[in-house]
């Protein structure tokens, strides 16, 4: 049996998730891009315009529509160039809605999820990785494979260890 | 003639339902539809006696047109690609950081609002800058809601910057230049309290690292489009120094844009008209004598209690909370049209103070309005509106500490230069 292997595309991070597959999935995997679409950004311009009461006239475009068809085109280029970089046959998949949710629903029948840490690397510790990624870690269906999105920190990383406790 | 109550009752209904029919839009019917109708029922019923009717249309129309001609203005300069020039600089800035690029949709956006307008923000800028952001791989949802907040926040400095500083304009008796200055620092103060807060509220999104794109190459910048837009901005101070309506300058400028946009063939007449938004003028006038009714019709003398007299510290701080608290219960333009009257009396400290909250106090809603959010709530269930919970937590956090910062700068520039 194959392992199916999902790999979450996200925006800034998403080449190291794709290297990680290349190098670290078992040989034979079945790939899957998987990329989310929260729909924020096109919902906070529709806000916006709707805060502008009396604007609606005729002729004025809502920006909102505007970013949704730019952000299918950024989606659909993000995925080409995800399997390019890949190199191998793979499945896209793209969903809409809670990014989170949707990422753990599209990997219920999936062998192993491969994702990037998304969160603060300045300060290693729980915000390193970002809420997104923090919930799927917790709620994945499957075994997760979280890779750096640049090069692992070494162990100076590590923080001075706890005073010894005193008896 | 009806006495006071029932006309304070009915103004109160139509303004309401002018407001209900704006949001809801039904057949993406013009606001004016609503408004004008509604004007008329408070003029017919006595709320507003015909003569007092006319004053505040022919005291609103300067306004109106005068924000025709900044929208007009912000189209002829997206016309002649000044938005994209203004994408290419920001993706400048970014060279791979997205906290970079966030501090240059800061500028941008800044700049935008306070010389275009918010609308020109919200309608031209924001599409610019998501495109900017996917094209530089980083994730656009901390740079759009950047745009989005400026557009209220950045809409302080210049009385072109927002249509509720226009309505207040003429009461603060300021000059453009003095108002300007006044608004100068806590323009300033509430745009770096909104920077710290996006910083720290989108530090997962802005620690993921941008691909470094290929090099945007030298963004083509239209230098007659912004050597004008820079002298109309001159002009917009010394008209008024003059003790002329700062509409003029802009009327100037549209006219030099628009003349060689029209010759160039780059636009029509047609187009140009739909910019300016004639109905939009339509309906701020139509919605100011509602609001007259209302205010004149029991409003008024409950909020003239409520409203603290003076340019003190708290007096000041109190009047930017009513205005923010007003604004998200209906909508910032019919509060700024109940609050200015009230408040012109004491001076410019107060009607400032009260720009601040009218402007500022939006971004707590997603859509501006409490009434507004509800109404889209109700009409359109079947949009899940998942930024929602994000939205209203950042406003939390962004719109108190803005209101105060923006305020207190206020109360000092009164203190050092004056009222």
């Amino acid at each position: 049996m194959p392992v199916v292997t999902i790999i979450w595309i996200t925006e800034g991070t998403w080449q190291a998730a794709v290297d990680a597959a290349r190098t670290l999935a078992p040989p034979g995997a079945e790939f899957t891009l998987l990329h989310v679409s929260g729909g924020e950004a096109a919902g906070a311009a529709h806000a916006a315009f709707a805060g502008l009461l009396g604007r609606g006239g005729r002729g004025r475009r809502d920006p909102g529509d505007r970013l949704e068809e730019l952000s299918e085109a950024a989606a659909e280029e993000l995925l080409r160039a995800a399997g390019e970089r890949l190199g191998r046959p793979a499945t896209v998949l793209r969903r809409r809605g809670r990014v989170e949710r949707e990422v753990v629903r599209a990997a219920e029948d999936a062998d192993l999820l491969i994702c990037a840490r998304d969160g603060d690397r300045e300060r290693l510790g729980p915000h390193s990785l970002g809420p997104a990624a923090r919930f799927v870690v917790d709620h994945a269906p499957c075994p997760v494979l979280v890779v750096w999105p640049r090069e692992a920190p070494g162990l100076e990383s590590l923080p001075p260890p706890p005073p010894p406790e005193r008896h | 003639m009806l006495n006071t109550v029932v006309a304070g009752v009915v103004s109160a209904v139509a303004l309401l339902s002018v407001l209900a029919f704006a949001v809801a839009r039904p057949r993406r019917l013009p606001e004016a539809v609503a408004a004008v109708p509604a004007a008329a029922l408070v003029v017919a019923i006595g709320a507003v006696p015909p003569g007092r009717a006319w004053t505040q249309v022919r005291e609103l129309l300067p306004v109106v047109l005068f924000l025709a001609a900044v929208l007009v203005l912000a189209q002829l300069c997206d016309d002649e690609g000044l938005f994209t020039a203004a994408g290419d600089l920001m993706a400048g800035t970014c060279r791979g950081r997205p906290e970079r690029l966030l501090g240059g949709v800061f500028a941008v956006a800044a700049l935008v609002t306070a010389v275009l307008s918010l609308d020109a923000t919200v309608v031209l800028l924001t599409p610019v800058v998501f495109a900017t952001a996917a094209r530089a791989g980083t994730r656009p949802r901390p740079h759009v809601y950047a745009c989005t907040h400026l557009a209220n926040s950045a809409s302080l400095l210049l009385p072109v910057s927002n249509l509720t500083n226009l309505l207040a304009f003429s009461a603060t008796g300021l000059t453009f230049a003095r108002f300007a200055g006044l608004m100068a620092l806590p323009w300033l103060a509430a745009i770096a309290v909104e920077y710290a807060v996006f910083r720290w509220f989108f530090r997962a999104d802005l620690a993921a690292w941008a691909t470094p794109a290929e090099p945007a190459g030298r963004p083509r910048l239209p230098v007659f489009t912004l050597v004008v837009l820079a002298l109309t901005l001159c002009g917009f101070a010394l008209v008024s120094l003059a003790g002329h309506n700062p509409a003029w300058a802009a009327l100037a400028g549209v006219l030099v844009l628009s003349g060689r946009a029209l010759a160039r063939r780059r636009t029509s007449v047609r187009e140009l008209t739909g910019a300016a938004n004639p109905l939009f003028c339509l309906f701020v006038l139509a919605l100011g004598v509602v609001v007259k009714g209302v205010t004149d019709n029991g409003l008024g003398a409950v909020a003239r209690h409520v409203l603290p007299g003076g340019s003190s510290l708290p007096a000041l701080l109190a009047v930017t909370a009513v205005a923010a608290v007003l604004a998200n219960l209906i909508n910032n333009l019919p509060a700024v049209l109940v609050l200015v009257p009230l408040l012109a009396s004491g001076g410019p400290g107060p009607v400032l103070a009260a720009l601040i909250g009218v402007n500022l106090g939006p971004n707590l809603t997603y859509v501006g309005s409490l009434a507004t959010l509800l109404w889209r709530r109700v009409l359109h269930e079947r949009d899940a509106e998942p930024a929602l919970g994000d939205f209203t937590r950042l406003g939390l956090v962004a719109v108190p500490a803005t209101l105060a910062a923006a305020t207190v700068a206020l109360w000092v520039m009164l203190k050092v230069f004056g009222g």
